[in-house]
Parts: structure tokens; C-alpha cells; sequence
């Protein structure tokens, strides 16, 4: 069923780390990511017609010809894509529907989140280039002046007025978002690259643990890290040539209606709706049939309220479905079975291909001790900024 | 790059489009646009975002509205508002029809609900860089 024209043949992640003491330049790091997938897949480098990248600090314009250029590429699709945490599968996506149109064969989907060397010896200006404004500082912008000064800044508060309107609204209690946070961790004990390796957590841990902004606290909030991650999208007839079993991008969806969270239409209907609709369609699947979830978590409610509007549950059932069930790798519906940003990491753009390369991995049973009993079909949420962009992805084994 | 006040805090910097929304807040009056067709919008913008026409009138507003929801922030997430914290954001709905984002003032944060009633105020800060006092966009609970 579904779309069967590209499918992910390699990977490469990069163990996240709080310090990364080999600084490299995004160009570097593409060549470096490039590399990797062509030893895991098993397919030549002379293979390879085409790329997505989010952009390149070294080339804030024209970056994609900088890419060909460093890569040493004679490319075919050059693509930027610009989605926040949504951009990973935003670009498999892409890279799927050029390959079925016929634009390219074999696709890298490249994001690398490493310091440059220069970070490391210039000071940021006091006042401007502050990450957590994401831009929102740059004259003009709404946010600038209607929401910076409010205190509406980095993700946080935006996600934590989404989780306040939902328990007001449906009764839901702080201990089942908690739930989903100590259900990553032990998916993360299994994973010997997660950052929360060895760092199991209670419940009890979570609801204890700091208030960041009502009502989030600090366990349900993903940590920021170094990292990066990559993966080899082909097609399905270059596929055959490649190491492990192809995994079929067989259905996407992608939609958003905002950027700010005072925008959001309605802050319980997320566009998760549209797109994970579509991609089911166009798989010709449903969630019944889905052995694995891999939900963006950057915070514990994002992932109830994915589930929800992907269709795994009615609106206001979230609770209930957390509740029932056991979201670990060896339990009746995992999600996030290498611990998820929120206990593997959350390396910046990385972050969201971690959902890809772990679908991928269950599907192509390199998962390791965390290898689910069967895995042929699974469903990947890409999600950024406020709740605003989002994909969604199904992937199949062939 | 962030305005600031001189006690450090991020202030508006008006722009032309929205330069007319600040000056009638220096009288304490909220103003909306609004179009023909579509209604009232809110943030301040060149054409309707329904429509995409730039026919649209500003209007004086009733400043009421009720809190949509909210979240204490006990961080200060935004860096210049850090010692500030905590303090209340709140999405508010406005009687016209469309939503701000403000920080909810006069009131103990714990008492802060939503579908409370609340009422605009715009209390004026002076720009670190000099100029004239900027108004800034807050609520309180309504009477």
C-alpha cells in the first residue's frame, strides 16, 4: 500500500554530548555526515544526485551551491528547508517526492548541530542574536514587539499554556504527563548513546522536580545538547543495491496555520490533524496498524497531544492513553523507543531526525536491546516551533 | 536586536505599521484593526490576514477581553526579564474577537484562572537609548 517510490537506506547519528570538544564547520560536518551514510548504506558516493540541508553558518546565502561546491557534488535537488524541529522529516519528505518525480536517485538529508570553531572565541552581542528569540528580536517582527516584551520567549511558555488549557479543560493530572517522561527514561536505560544513560527516573523525580512554567517542570522539558544526525534517502530501485532492508517511505503530511503560539487558532487542534491524515491516506494505513510511534517530544505534553491529533486517540482521551497504556520499548505501544529528545537529546536540528533514524532502526532491527518484537511499520511526527510545524511520516519495512 | 528599557527589561519598537497602536496606547486607548469583510485583527499588520486586503479602518477597542490560558514563568525565559520572574503570560481573548499575549498585572500570580475577565493597561517604560516612553500592553483583573 502507499507510496513506494524512496525509502531511507543509511544512517548516521552522532552521539550527543553538553561539550563537544571537536568544533567543526557545517560544510565539514555535511562532508563528515556524507561520509557515514555512504559507508552505511553501502552505496557509492558517485550514487548520490542530491541534498537537503536547513542552511550553513558559513554561507547564510547561497548556501546550497556552497554545499555542492565543499561536497564536490554535481547535484540535482538542492534543498533548504526551514521548519524548526519539523525540518528532519520535512526533508524526507522532499527528498521522497523529488526522487518519485523523477529529479534525482539518492538524496542526503543532512543536519549536523556542532559548534564552529569561531563560536568558541566570540562573545555574543548583549542585546541581539540571542538564540532563545529564535529571530523574534529582528526589527519588525511581531514578536519583537508584541510577545518578547510579554515574556513570551523560547518554547516553554508557549507549550506550558497548552498543557494548562488541556488539564483545565479535559481534568488531565500533572502525573500522567509525568508518565511519559519516566517511560522515555527507561526507554533511554536501554540505550547506551542517550544522554540519560544510566540516569533512570521515578515519578515522583518528575513531579518533584523544578516548575519551569506552570505547569512544566524541568523533567517534562528536553535538554539542549551537541549532536547530529543524518539519513540516505534512494530509490526504491537503488535501494535493492543497499545494506540493510530499505525502509519505505510509503506515506507525508505536512501543514501549519502559525509561528506564534498567540496565533495557534485553537491551542487543542493542532495541525498535527491535517498532516498525519494525509500521510495515513496516502499510506493507505491507519494508527491500529502502527508497530511504533516516534512522537517529537520537546516537552511531555507535545507527545499526548501529538497521539491525539494523529488519531491514536479522540481529543481529550490523551490521559486515558497514557494511562493505559506502556509506551516502553518491550510494551503494548512503544513511542520513542530510543528515549526521545527528552532522554536521548535534543541536539538542536538533530533532535528531530533522532524519531526518523530510530523508526528506521526498529524497522531495520538495529535497534539492539531495545529492539521491539516485531517492527514493519511505523509512524514519525516531525514537529517545530509553538505546535506550528508538523510532519508527519509513514515509513515501512520492504 | 531587542529594545530596552533603562531598567533592562525588552520594550516595543514600534514600527510604521504599528506605530498608530502605541501612540493611542500613550492615551491608554486599544486599538484594533478592522476590516470590512473580516473583523477586528490583532498584532498590527499591512493587510488582513484573512482577506489579504488593506482596506481595513483602526478602531477603538474596549481594552476587555478573557484569559484563553497561561503559565507562570518562574524562570524569566526572555534573558532581560530574568530578575522579573516569576511572573504571569497569559493569551488573552478580546471582546472583538482576537487574541494578544500579555503578562497579567495587580493581582497575586496564584490567583490567575482561565476564562478570567481581565481589562488592558498600558504602563509606560523609558527606552534605554533615550525617546520618548514606550507603552507597553499588560492586564489586569476586571472589575
Amino acid at each position: 500500500m502507499g507510496k513506494r517510490a524512496a525509502a531511507i537506506v543509511g544512517m548516521t547519528e552522532w552521539k550527543p554530548a553538553r561539550r563537544w570538544d571537536e568544533p567543526l564547520f557545517d560544510l565539514d560536518a555535511f562532508a563528515r555526515l556524507g561520509a557515514e551514510l555512504v559507508e552505511d548504506s553501502g552505496l557509492d558516493k558517485a550514487d548520490i544526485d542530491g541534498f537537503c540541508i536547513t542552511g550553513a553558518r558559513e554561507a547564510p546565502v547561497l548556501a546550497p551551491s556552497a554545499v555542492a561546491e565543499h561536497l564536490g557534488m554535481r547535484s540535482r535537488f538542492n534543498e533548504r528547508v526551514d521548519l524548526g524541529g519539523a525540518t528532519p522529516a520535512g526533508m524526507v519528505w522532499r527528498a521522497a517526492a523529488a526522487i518519485e518525480a523523477g529529479v534525482c536517485q539518492a538524496v542526503l538529508v543532512l543536519c549536523p548541530a556542532t559548534p564552529r570553531p569561531s563560536q568558541q572565541v566570540r562573545e555574543r552581542p548583549h542585546t541581539s542574536g540571542r538564540p532563545i528569540y529564535m529571530g523574534g528580536d529582528a526589527w519588525g517582527s511581531p514578536q519583537a514587539q508584541f510577545e518578547v516584551p510579554a515574556g513570551l520567549v523560547g518554547a516553554t511558555p508557549s507549550y506550558a499554556m497548552i498543557a494548562r488549557l488541556y488539564m483545565d479543560t479535559y481534568g488531565l493530572d500533572e502525573e500522567t504527563l509525568a508518565k511519559i517522561a519516566v517511560e522515555q527514561r527507561c526507554n533511554a536505560q536501554a540505550n547506551p548513546d542517550a544522554i540519560f544513560h544510566g540516569r533512570s527516573i521515578t515519578l515522583e523525580d518528575v513531579m518533584t522536580s523544578p516548575m519551569i512554567a506552570d505547569p512544566l517542570k524541568l523533567l517534562e522539558i528536553v535538554m539542549p545538547c551537541f549532536g547530529g544526525a543524518a539519513v540516505l534517502v534512494t530509490s526504491a530501485e537503488l535501494a535493492k543495491r543497499a545494506r540493510h532492508r530499505p525502509v519505505l517511505i510509503s506515506g507525508f503530511g505536512e501543514e501549519m496555520t502559525h509561528r506564534s503560539i498567540t496565533s495557534m487558532p485553537d491551542l487543542l487542534d493542532s495541525p498535527v490533524r491535517g498532516a498525519a491524515a494525509r500521510a495515513f491516506e496516502m499510506a493507505g494505513t491507519t494508527p491500529a496498524a502502527i508497530d511504533t510511534a516516534q512522537i517529537y517530544d520537546c516537552y511531555t505534553i507535545t507527545v499526548l497531544r501529538s497521539l491525539e491529533d494523529a488519531g491514536f486517540c479522540r481529543l481529550g482521551e490523551g490521559g486515558a492513553f497514557v494511562r493505559e497504556h506502556d509506551f516502553r520499548y518491550d510494551g503494548d505501544f512503544p513511542v520513542n523507543t530510543n528515549g526521545g529528545q527528552l532522554a536521548f537529546g535534543q541536539a538542536g536540528i538533530a533532535g528531530g531526525m533522532t524519531h526518523v533514524i530510530e523508526a528506521a532502526r526498529q524497522i531495520q532491527g538495529r535497534a539492539g536491546p531495545r529492539q521491539q518484537r516485531r517492527c514493519d511499520l511505523a509512524f514519525v511526527n516531525g514537529n517545530g516551533g509553538m505546535m506550528s510545524e508538523q510532519v508527519s511520516l509513514i515509513l515501512e519495512g520492504a | 536586536m531587542v529594545r530596552l528599557a533603562t531598567d533592562g527589561r525588552s520594550i516595543p519598537d514600534p514600527t510604521p505599521v504599528t506605530a498608530p497602536f502605541f501612540e493611542a496606547a500613550l492615551d491608554g486607548r486599544f486599538m484594533l484593526q478592522t476590516c470590512p469583510r473580516d473583523g477586528a485583527f490583532f498584532y498590527p499588520r499591512a493587510r488582513c490576514p484573512r482577506c489579504w486586503r488593506a482596506d481595513w479602518r483602526w478602531t477603538e477597542a474596549t481594552g476587555r477581553g478573557t484569559i484563553y490560558s497561561f503559565t507562570i514563568d518562574r524562570i524569566g525565559h526572555d534573558p532581560t526579564q530574568k530578575e522579573l520572574a516569576p511572573f504571569v503570560i497569559a493569551l488573552v481573548t478580546l471582546d472583538e474577537g482576537p487574541r494578544a499575549v500579555a503578562q497579567i498585572v495587580e493581582c497575586p500570580i496564584e490567583s490567575v484562572r482561565a476564562g478570567m475577565p481581565v481589562k488592558a493597561v498600558f504602563d509606560l517604560f523609558r527606552p534605554a537609548d533615550g525617546g520618548d516612553p514606550v507603552p507597553m500592553l499588560r492586564f489586569r483583573p476586571a472589575a
